[in-house]
């Protein structure tokens, strides 16, 4: 099928090579000559601006934007200039690029424009997990689906003619699932796209009302065409089989599909916006029963509905979480396609023990949360590492809902009333992605809150990214470094503290004084990450078991080095520090209600 | 439009490798991985690894095979499971082929601070409870190995991962020098024989203990948990020594402490006191003191051995 989708390139498979989803989407990229690529970290999809970063500079320039909207801005005007662009978020980055993304669905691309967004079924590490199809129906943009590693690298490459020939934007849409999962990838070879050139042409490029009337009517014309196209486009896969059961599946389903019906005839999607009606209805007729197996929203199966086809799907699969080949099994056995399976005897299931993910030994939220915590203040929380905190022990965290939400809703809980003081907790990363405007807005309308501006010198939670608070870019180079002191001073911000994350006893009286302040106060908490953008680790600390009451003091920071040693006082269990884990950052001796917490050293 | 017609049934190997961020789980499937690659299978790997990094659970889901379609092993096709902590172990057991799936498990215990929440005196930690011998009556081959203590013996507790590989050798059909081909490139070039080491005895551990030579962790006991005697806790305060400072009501982990209208500290919330004398001890005033009754004819504490 790759072959079938590159023919028109004169592309020799030279070799294979074993690729995440992640990988060979970039390795397409860069095969279809795209010369600019923008993204803001965000799980599953970061890694595919880290894999286009590992191409030649002087092929294409890969960036770490603030936020989606301006990587999205970014590939625009590079489509604009007449080069091939490439803008990659995940789900819910998409919703924060929407309002650019739903007015260059009019305008189109001159050079090919393509979206790549990573939907998350299953929430491994997201907030949601909406479903990112909606956006293509919603602007008249094709989504492509590849089911697998290669047709990740096939449909990028084929993403960027289908932009160029029919004008628009086209979305790639990968799942955590075929993100992160590696197989063996036929690659081929970068073909030069060289810069058309910025085509002056107002009433397309300018979206004015008067302009974008008619655009908006060309736009509906070129969705027709596209449907049109994707009828026979060799995307799509008809593979006949017992004609007694048709599924109609794309992306990541596909494989869940044949691994549980290797027999059925199934007609596997391409793309799963626009619709290729006749094909729909012609592979309806060619079998008894269809169903749509679709992660998420029943988006393929209304449309088929809605085009008088009798189908099944979610009267049998759920609208939630992620499939698999257990839930489709399932689902199948319910239909009754599938004889139901013997109950399978797990005579002995241990019950599994909870292992949330944690806060890193030594990582400088710990502190921060613990002394949030101590004021008692209602918190509003942000997306991060320190999302975590929301759990025990710290429970540092009231809400958590998008990207920079946090200001605003804090300044909102107190316009209504809040009687406790109420607090914001943003990352450096997060603050920069959508803080700023929030805090402008707090500033500027007198809200009486604290800003924690958790510094942690990195975009931590994907993996330790670059931003413009590092002072280096996305390959590495030294770029200027956000003064965020300068930065609140700017805004109007008239109380401002930077209180090392380490020091506990500074941190709760800072967060005193800073509530006590009437109006916008900020406390930065300033720490680098223990882990990136290099792995911090001092002298382990060691419990005496001789002096430890077992006041669980220490436990409450939840550090992953401590836990319950064999020894008990008063019936509470003592703890013990794992040397290995320790970074030696101090806060559970300055926790400690005996002082029994000491450098391994000074203890032995 | 592509067409063609479907496949017929197929088989292939399924290998799930589980642990905690940080114990190698991933290098152990690359090498299994790019094996079995080099011997013409097709190969899908399948991690989830966003939170790897924060002590959460890593799964690896290798499958090979002349085709495969799903990434993800289903539960109860696993052919052979590794594990490289026990708990993790416990978790994935029902992925396991019942009638003839292979259980390499590592008697390594890493217990994370959930685990270790309950501050109430006799809290039960919240852990598996599983024994090797336990485990190996219900699957169909089991290996209770200490991997980490045999790689801390070759001097580098890092190679545990590549003790359990040199473990599941033995259970695929590949040669010898294969493994140790794959695995040499896959390590940093200054341990590559410290990791043929490793490799080597999880493989000759496999084989003694399939002839009854070696003592698979039948021994090496699960540590059993004391539980002593349950209490109640009670607060006896001192109102004239109480300043309202409210550092106990702040501080407390359960929150179950405010000021009454007197401003003098109280318990609000009996229910949730854990008696964790932490109020007491970081009272400046010495205006609190946390009593411990012993309960009558104590109910055991939930889930606690004796």
């Amino acid at each position: 099928m790759g072959e079938a989708l590159t023919a028109a390139e004169p592309t020799q498979a030279v070799e294979r090579r074993p690729m995440t989803g992640n990988e060979a989407i970039a390795r397409g990229a860069w095969e279809a000559g795209v010369k600019v690529a923008a993204a803001y970290p965000g799980t599953p999809s970061t890694e595919i601006l880290e894999a286009l970063a590992t191409y030649p500079a002087a092929d294409l320039h890969a960036q770490w934007s603030t936020n989606e909207k301006v990587a999205l801005d970014v590939a625009i005007g590079a489509s604009f200039a007449g080069s091939r662009a490439l803008a990659a978020m995940k789900h819910v980055g998409l919703n924060v690029a929407a309002d650019a993304y739903m007015s260059q669905a009019y305008i189109g691309a001159n050079g090919g424009l393509v979206i790549v967004v990573a939907d998350d079924p299953g929430i491994h590490s997201s907030q949601n997990e909406q479903d990112s199809r909606f956006y293509g129906q919603f602007a008249a943009v094709p989504v492509l689906e590849p089911s697998d590693a290669q047709e990740a690298l096939d449909f990028t490459r084929f993403a960027f003619e289908l932009s160029e020939r029919f004008d628009t934007i086209v979305i790639v849409r990968t799942t955590t699932r075929l993100s992160h999962t590696r197989s063996t990838v036929k690659v081929g070879t970068r073909a030069e796209h060289p810069a058309k050139g910025f085509v002056e042409n107002r009433p397309k490029n300018v979206m004015i009302p008067a302009h974008a009337r008619g655009a908006h009517v060309a736009m509906l014309g070129r969705e027709e065409r596209l449907r049109q196209y994707l009828r026979d486009a060799p995307i799509q896969r008809w593979e006949k089989g017992d004609p007694k059961v048709g599924i109609v599946t794309a992306g990541t389903c596909y494989p869940y599909v044949r691994e549980v019906l290797p027999q059925a005839s199934v007609l596997k999607l391409g793309a799963s916006w626009p619709l290729p009606a006749e094909l729909l209805r012609e592979f309806c007729a060619s079998v008894e029963r269809v169903f749509v197996v679709e992660e998420l929203e029943p988006f393929i199966e209304r449309e088929m509905l809605a085009l008088g086809l009798k189908v099944e799907g979610k009267s049998v699969f759920p609208r939630t979480g992620e499939y698999s080949p257990e839930v489709l099994r399932a689902g199948f056995e319910k239909a009754g396609v599938l004889p139901p399976r013997a109950q399978r005897v797990v005579a002995w299931a241990p019950e599994p023990i909870g292992r949330p993910p944690v806060l890193c030994a030594g990582c400088p939220h710990t502190s921060t949360y613990l002394a949030v915590r101590a004021t008692g203040a209602r918190v509003a929380g942000d997306i991060g590492c320190y999302t975590l905190a929301a759990l025990d022990p710290l429970r540092g965290i009231d809400t958590s809902v998008a990207m920079g939400s946090s200001i605003g809703i804090a300044a909102g809980m107190a316009r209504a009333g809040e009687p406790r003081p109420v607090m914001a907790t943003i990352g450096d990363s997060t603050f920069l992605h959508a803080g700023i405007p929030a805090l402008i807005d707090a500033v500027y309308n007198d809200a009486n809150i604290t800003v924690m501006l958790l510094d942690n010198h990195i975009t931590a939670m994907t993996g330790g990214q670059d931003h413009p608070g590092t002072g280096k870019t996305l390959r590495g180079d030294p770029a200027p470094r956000v003064d965020y002191e300068t930065l609140l001073r700017a805004i109007g911000v008239k109380w401002i503290r930077k209180v090392d994350s380490y020091d506990l006893a500074q941190m709760h009286q800072t967060l005193r004084e800073a509530i006590a302040h009437r109006g916008v106060s900020v406390v930065i908490s300033d720490r680098p990450c223990v882990i990136d953008p290099v792995r911090i680790k001092g002298p382990a600390l060691a419990i005496s078991p001789a002096l430890c009451n077992a006041c669980q003091s220490c436990m409450n920071l939840g550090c992953p080095a401590m836990s319950w040693s064999e020894g008990t006082f008063e019936g509470r269990h003592q703890v013990k520090i794992d040397a290995a884990l320790c970074v030696g950052c101090s806060l559970c001796a300055q926790v400690c209600t005996v002082d029994c917490i000491k450098p391994l050293e000074a203890t032995q | 439009m592509t067409q063609v017609d479907a496949v017929k049934e197929y088989a292939p190997t399924n290998v799930l490798i589980v642990g905690v961020g940080g114990q190698g789980v991933i290098l152990v499937s690359k090498v299994l991985a790019a094996l079995a690659q080099s011997r013409g299978f097709e190969v899908k790997q399948s991690e989830v690894h966003g939170m790897a990094k924060r002590g959460g659970t890593v799964f690896s889901h290798v499958r090979f095979g002349p085709k495969v379609w799903s990434p993800t092993i289903a539960q109860g096709e696993a052919d052979v499971l590794v594990a490289l902590e026990w708990a993790e172990g416990m978790r994935w057991l029902p992925w396991l082929k019942p009638e003839a799936g292979i259980l390499v498990c590592d008697t390594k215990r890493i217990v994370p601070p959930f685990a270790c929440l309950d501050r109430r005196p006799g809290a039960p930690l919240r852990y598996s409870r599983e024994t090797p011998a336990q485990v190996r009556e219900h699957v169909a081959e089991g290996y209770a190995i200490n991997a980490t203590e045999m790689a801390e013996a070759l001097g580098n507790d890092r190679t545990a991962n590549v003790v359990l590989l040199g473990a599941l050798s033995v259970a695929l059909d590949f040669t010898v020098d294969e493994w140790e081909a794959t695995l040499s490139e896959f390590v940093p070039k200054k341990t590559v024989q410290v990791n043929l080491q490793a490799f080597r005895q999880g493989r000759e551990w496999i084989a003694r203990a399939r002839s009854g030579q070696v003592d698979d962790g039948s021994s090496a006991a699960i540590a059993a948990l004391t539980s002593p005697s349950a209490h109640r806790a009670r607060l006896e305060i001192t109102p004239a020594w109480c300043k309202s400072c409210d550092i106990c009501v702040k501080l407390c982990p359960e929150r179950c402490l405010r000021l009454d209208s007197e401003r003098v500290v109280e318990l609000a919330d009996p229910a949730r006191c854990t008696g964790c004398r932490l109020c007491e001890w970081l009272c400046p005033d010495f205006a609190i003191r946390v009593h411990l009754d012993p309960v009558p004819d104590a109910v055991a504490v939930e889930g606690a051995v004796a």
